[in-house]
């Protein structure tokens, strides 16, 4: 009874989490490539100051979890050691997800360019035993016009 | 809904405000809040983990937080007279379980 359970919380985080990711992922590559045209640098210390008229502080942040089949596939994956896939794919679509927040959000005020981005990543539930495991991404950078 | 209320102060990630110049140093602010979760987000939260993707109450949750200490830190900045805070950072960690500290700093300076 409990391996069908698991089984059928495996097959659905299979099934369901990739349908699930693929969309998100689509959905991330339009609006990355709408928002092309606002460009994103770092400076160092030593630099002057971009040009502008004013500048704001913008945030864009975005928890994500994993599914039940990663979840499986990373303890395992844990007893070999290696590339962990199934968590590169949820971390990198949780970055990418909290740039484009705080780009829309910058662009709504009228940004032309986003200078020294930063990003945070935290792991929070992570406490309860690897039950829950989900990661606060979040990206924030001044915006300039 | 990210928006951060800085209360007429400028907020940068930068060395300075674009456009102006730091006239006046004060030093660091900080602000800071600790937050737990709410156990019905929780209990989504783990239905929502078997299929994954975003937890959205959480997100929500920790904007809120995160507002809160950018509030904490700006008032800090203006109870000293600052008119910007600069070189802003964010820290996030769990202090305990199911608490999250959000954690947010820079330097106040007054510019022109």
């Amino acid at each position: 009874m409990e391996l069908l359970v698991l089984l059928i919380l495996t097959g659905l985080g299979f099934f369901v989490g990739r349908h699930l990711e693929q969309k998100h992922y689509a959905s991330i590559k339009e609006r990355e490539k709408k928002t092309l045209h606002i460009p994103m640098m770092n400076f160092g210390a030593k630099q002057d100051l971009p040009h502008a008229h004013e500048a704001q502080m913008f945030v864009g942040s975005v928890v994500v979890a994993n599914d039940y089949f990663k979840t499986l596939s990373a303890a395992l994956r844990n007893l070999v050691g290696g590339r962990v896939v199934a968590y590169e794919s949820l971390v990198d679509r949780g970055r990418r997800e909290a740039l484009l927040r705080m780009k829309a959000e910058a662009m709504e005020w009228g940004a032309s360019q986003i200078v020294n981005v930063r990003f945070e990543t935290s792991n929070i539930g992570g406490q309860t035993g690897g039950g829950l495991a989900a990661v606060e991404i979040m990206a924030y950078g001044t915006a300039i016009r | 809904m990210n928006a951060l209320d800085s209360h007429g102060l400028t907020l940068t990630t930068l060395e300075g405000v674009p456009g102006k110049e730091i006239v006046e140093h004060y030093g660091l602010v900080q602000g800071s809040t600790i937050r737990a979760k709410h156990v019905g987000k929780d209990i989504m939260a783990g239905f929502k983990n078997i299929v994954g993707g975003e937890l959205k109450g959480y997100t929500e949750l920790l904007q809120e937080a995160r507002k809160e200490s950018v509030e904490r830190m700006v008032s800090q900045a203006q109870q000293l007279g600052a008119n910007a805070v600069v070189n802003v950072r964010f820290a996030t960690s769990s202090v305990a379980p199911g608490a999250a500290e959000l954690f947010a700093y820079g330097t106040a300076v007054k510019v022109q």
